[in-house]
């Protein structure tokens, strides 16, 4: 049988989902099931003075309405996951529903329950709440001075962290020749998952047992926190993600809304189902970015850098998400320097408190902010200088031989070696000649751009002792059973919890190969706490580096246990035994083998297993990962400014991700699309606007634009395959990578293409309107 | 996304539309396509006690020439108008409106009566009714009148629609054969619906100038509106790249801009003159 990794098979799970034969949240069905909704505040920030309910419940088919009051002391508050250490974290209660204040537009004030949908959503409008509105905080800077609006009255300035890695000495920054300082804001974005979010809960009064089914990127961190907020043991918690329309960070966190089913299933001793409308999901599902990157790169006329100081204020919003606070702290500021080596860098990152929806991990979460920063400030570095974009990253990359290279602010990149997707990329393109295009295009009055971006980013977490020092609350290892049934087909067990990736494929390619069966002799059980025993799910891009890893090693296990067996049978040392394409023989002796079929009856048999051998053919890892991974790459886009109307079109999107081995070509570069679709659309399209007082003034569709396919020129992407170290597979992360580059690819290439203008920076999304505006001062001037 | 509680009747002929309409004492929609309606009731914007479905009235489906003009019948599609012989024969530009309207499912739902009767002031169609001088078939209970699109339209959904009454179908001028036309559109990147929208038809005789010529714009504004400052700069003219363009520039000269999260005014009026200027030149130069 030919090795299938490496190879683009077609998603097992396309089939399924293609023909409506997936089973998505919405999908489920239970006997007895009520419907609820969640009533949501519509002021920023106010006092809640009076709730009455009494319309509501007289309509027939309501079952109850609950408030926050009625919730006190019955359920605990939601605790963030990621208690980042010696930053003065000041983490403020979040109560499932709000009990005398609301902060943010969205914030829940009381959870209906009804027979049917339509009763559900008719009762919202008849819950008279009285608000005494307050004066909002919205904007981070802002939320910081002096008498602005406290979003919690004890937590001072509204800052609710202070970190700071790195120092650099005075002289290190006296002794640069040049300075290149700017300000950059990466906006706030929505994850915007084709699927909302969505909890069932079902509750067994006999067995005690709760069953929850919710849109979760990781059910065990779920059953983990959910046990402790709604008081429960985990033994009788079951947290069940099913089939899922996408995550992008979204479904990472615990919200209050999943804690409410779960309650109200147990309080009513019914099945209860709550969908998230998609207006809802603008205010009750967590945001993205929102950061205010000052930065400084400083260096010589020769294009040496020397250092990076950088200031980051994030806006965390209303309380702190289950990952929020080590996004701008730890995930970005100690990847601030990229794939440079720069020798010194300072990163000082304030989280604020603002009447906002919480922001949370979103696709890349702090890599892609940190990335653009460096990818953004090295392109007006060089031009201060005068020197090709390219020439300056260059001359500045962490070398090859310095492999695994510690950066400035003290992490190992596993490996690397940026300058072969950058050469790649650059003949894909044709570097030298586009170059003298623009220039021609340029005389013509044509507003050609190319941008850079040479990017590394950092995933696939793991090792957990890390993971506990940087205040992480949780491990990060994985866990997969290999289970080999009586008839050699296979169950495979992981933790990771697939939404849209292809996992079953991918995992399925691993094992595969490692057993030398087919991939229809396989299948991939995810998303479940009982089938699963512990876990910390998909995000990080961590399922392949670190749950496939944990596949690989649970099925070499099984294979070393049926060598034994089939040495036992064919009467030689287990030393001796070869297996290859699924047939286990004896070294040398060709005729004496078993099928990998025959050894598995053999094992679940157990009739003349070696001796002191336990029965079956089954095997668990869990997997501990010495360090994370590295991707890096080099992306290159074209684009074309109307300069009558500021209009950007990309001409050409060329991408070289260099992620390690490539487990499935195909799927690795849907995720690679995917991604540049989610940067792209940061960089040109998508940005929350919300008014002075804390309204979401971008809050449907019809205003928030998602990228679309038809946005985009054909993206032209390939591999080169640097191994990882650190894993079995040597894989790394592809999930986050497209996200990471193309923001400040896409960004560099506008303001290329409006270099003529003299413009260092515009505000993301580049609307059409802020280019033309530009245009129309340069032409002014 | 869920109404409040309605009835749904349908109507097997205008007549009886109309009676169904009487019967419920202004508290009923009536409902073609849906795609106007349903996301309103569905955001709780309008709460409709019952809808008359009038989708099955064959005879507002058919497309005919009259003399100089063309009968549209209200309830044919968006689709079915980009590729209906007789439309894309005499009124191209109706066509080439109505192929840029949306996306397949809502040009396979959305109705040409239904959008015009809808009066969105994002419509793609407007463009097209008022460069086309389109009249508005209106049946009532006292029988069938017309009106001139641009009095039947005054405001953002606001209408002139009788009480009472149907939309059952557009007549539009049919330009001369020597004419050509184009519909020019600047999507909006989320909605889709145009942040402008220039639908401009142009001829030019033996002698090389222009004899015929209209512009209508849509989207900027509450309402649509003919862009007559062009028309008249341009009409008896030859057309050259700078005449055009300084035409252009007063293409926004008999409308009102609009201002939102995505477009200014100030950048609407832009857009207005830019997108005149290109659509001109594509059927004049």
């Amino acid at each position: 049988m030919a090795n299938v990794v490496g190879t683009p098979l077609k998603r097992k799970e396309d089939p399924r989902l293609l023909t409506g034969n997936g089973r998505f949240s919405d999908d489920i069905q239970l006997p007895g099931m009520l419907h609820a909704a969640i009533l949501r505040s519509p002021h920023a920030h106010a006092h809640i003075k009076k709730i009455n309910a009494e319309a509501a419940l007289k309509l027939p088919q309501v079952v109850a309405v609950y408030t926050g009051k009625d919730l006190e002391g019955k359920i605990g508050p939601i605790p963030s996951s990621w208690l980042v250490p010696d930053c003065n974290l000041k983490e403020a209660p979040q109560y499932p529903l709000a009990i005398d204040r609301v902060r943010y537009v969205g914030d829940g004030v009381a959870l209906v329950i009804a027979e049917d949908r339509y009763a559900v959503r008719d009762a919202l409008d008849l819950i008279d709440v009285e608000y005494e509105a307050l004066p909002a905080a919205v904007r981070q800077k802002e939320a910081m001075q002096e008498g602005a609006p406290l979003v919690h009255d004890d937590i001072e300035h509204n800052i609710a962290l202070h970190w700071k890695a790195g120092e650099i000495a005075d002289e290190v920054l006296e002794s640069a020749e040049v300075v290149v300082r700017e300000s950059f804001y990466v906006q706030r974005v929505f994850p915007s998952p084709i699927e909302t979010r969505a909890a069932i809960g079902e509750y067994n009064p006999g067995s005690g047992e709760l069953t929850l089914w919710c849109t979760s990127q990781n059910p065990h961190i779920h059953r983990m926190v959910l046990s402790g907020v709604l008081g429960i043991s985990e033994a009788k918690l079951r947290v069940i993600a099913p089939d899922m329309g996408g995550g992008f960070g979204g479904k990472i966190g615990v919200y209050p809304d999943e804690a409410l089913i779960g309650y109200a299933a147990r309080d009513l001793g019914r099945p209860v189902k709550w969908i998230e409308q998609r207006s809802e999901h603008f205010t009750a599902s967590n945001a993205g970015r929102d950061e205010v990157i000052d930065v400084e790169l400083y260096g010589q006329r020769d294009g040496a850098l020397t250092a990076i100081r950088v200031k980051n204020t994030a806006n965390l919003g209303a309380y702190l998400s289950t990952m929020g606070p080590g996004v701008a702290t730890i995930d970005f500021g100690l990847m601030i320097t990229g794939a440079y080596d720069i020798p010194h860098a300072s990163c000082e990152t304030f989280g604020v408190y603002t009447n906002t929806t919480p922001t949370d991990a979103y696709r890349g979460a702090g890599k892609p902010e940190a990335t653009y920063q460096i990818e953004r400030i090295i392109d007006l570095y060089a031009r201060e200088i005068g020197m090709d974009p390219v020439e300056l990253r260059r001359k500045n990359f962490a070398p090859k031989e310095a492999f695994p290279y510690t950066n400035a602010q003290g992490l190992i990149y596993d490996s690397g070696d940026y300058e072969k997707p950058l050469q790649k990329a650059l003949e894909i393109v044709n570097y030298e000649q586009l170059r003298q295009e623009q220039e021609e295009m340029r005389k013509q009055g044509k507003l050609i751009g190319v941008g850079i971006s040479t990017y590394v980013e950092l995933c696939g977490f793991g090792p957990s002792k890390v993971a506990g020092a940087i205040g992480f609350q949780g491990g990060v290892w994985e866990n997969s059973t290999v289970r080999v049934h009586p008839s050699g087909k296979v169950t495979v067990y992981s933790g990771t919890s697939p939404h849209g990736q292809g996992h079953a494929t991918t995992f399925g390619q691993i094992v595969a190969d490692k057993l030398g069966i087919p991939m229809d002799d396989i299948e991939l059980v995810f998303s479940d706490t009982r089938a699963i025993s512990m876990s910390w799910g998909t995000y990080g891009s961590r399922s392949t580096p670190v749950g496939g890893a944990a596949v690989a090693i649970a099925a070499d296990r099984v294979v070393e246990k049926a060598k034994k067996i089939a040495a036992h049978e064919l009467e030689a040392a287990a030393d001796d035994i070869i297996f290859e394409s699924g047939i286990f023989q004896v070294k040398g002796v060709p005729g004496q083998q078993r099928t990998f079929q025959e050894i598995a009856k053999a094992a679940n048999m157990a009739w003349n297993l070696p001796e002191g051998m336990e029965p079956s053919l089954e095997a668990q890892s869990f997997f501990d990962p010495e360090n994370f991974v590295y991707p890096f790459g080099t992306h290159i886009v074209v684009v074309e400014v109307d300069k009558e109307t500021g209009e950007i079109q990309m001409k050409r999107y060329v991408c070289v991700d260099d992620v390690g081995r490539v487990i499935n070509p195909l799927t690795a570069e849907g995720q690679v699309h995917g991604g540049i679709a989610q940067g792209v659309g940061q960089a040109l399209w998508e940005g929350a606007v919300y008014s002075s007082e804390g309204q979401l003034l971008s809050g449907t569709l019809m205003d928030y634009t998602l990228p679309k396919a038809r946005f985009f020129p054909p993206i032209e992407s390939s591999f080169t395959e640097t191994p990882s170290p650190v894993n079995p597979l040597g894989a790394k992360g592809v999930g986050e990578t497209g996200t990471t580059a193309s923001i400040p690819a896409v960004m560099n290439a506008v303001m290329d293409a409006l270099k003529p203008y003299g413009v260092k920076d515009i505000d993301m999304p580049l609307t059409p309107e802020k280019v033309w505006r530009v245009i129309q001062e340069g032409e002014g001037n | 996304m869920i109404p409040v509680k309605f009835d749904y009747v349908h109507a097997a002929t205008v007549d009886q539309a109309i009676k169904l309409m009487q019967d419920s004492d202004g508290t009923g929609k009536v409902i073609a396509g849906g795609h106007s309606l349903l996301p309103l009731m569905k955001f709780r914007l309008t709460e409709p006690d019952v809808l008359i479905d009038i989708s099955r009235i064959d005879q507002l489906k058919e497309v005919k020439v009259e003399g100089e003009r063309l009968i549209v019948g209200a309830l044919v599609t968006h689709h079915d108008a980009s590729k209906h012989p007789l439309i894309q024969a005499h009124v191209p530009l109706l066509a080439d409106t109505a192929s840029q309207i949306g996306d397949l499912q809502i040009r396979n739902r959305g109705t040409i009566g239904g959008n015009l009767a809808h009066a969105d002031p994002a419509a793609d169609l407007p463009a097209a009714a008022f460069a086309l001088d389109a009249e508005i078939i209106i049946q009532g209970e006292d029988g069938e009148e017309r009106m001139s699109v641009d009095s039947f339209i005054i405001g953002p959904l606001i209408t002139m629609l009788p009480e009472n009454s149907l939309v059952t179908g557009v007549s539009f001028s049919i330009p001369p054969s020597h004419a050509k036309s184009v519909y020019l559109k600047y999507f909006h990147p989320a909605s889709g619906y145009p942040v402008v929208g220039v639908a401009a038809m142009a001829g030019t005789d033996k002698a090389g100038a222009i004899d015929y010529i209209k512009v209508a714009l849509t989207g900027v504004g509450d309402v649509a509106f003919r862009a007559e400052s062009v028309e008249q700069t341009l009409l008896g003219q030859k057309p050259s790249e700078k005449m055009i363009r300084e035409a252009a520039r007063l293409a926004a000269e008999e409308g009102e801009m609009g201002s939102d999260l995505f477009a200014s005014a100030e950048y609407r009026e832009n857009l207005c003159k830019v997108y005149t200027e290109r659509a001109l030149r594509s059927i004049l130069l």
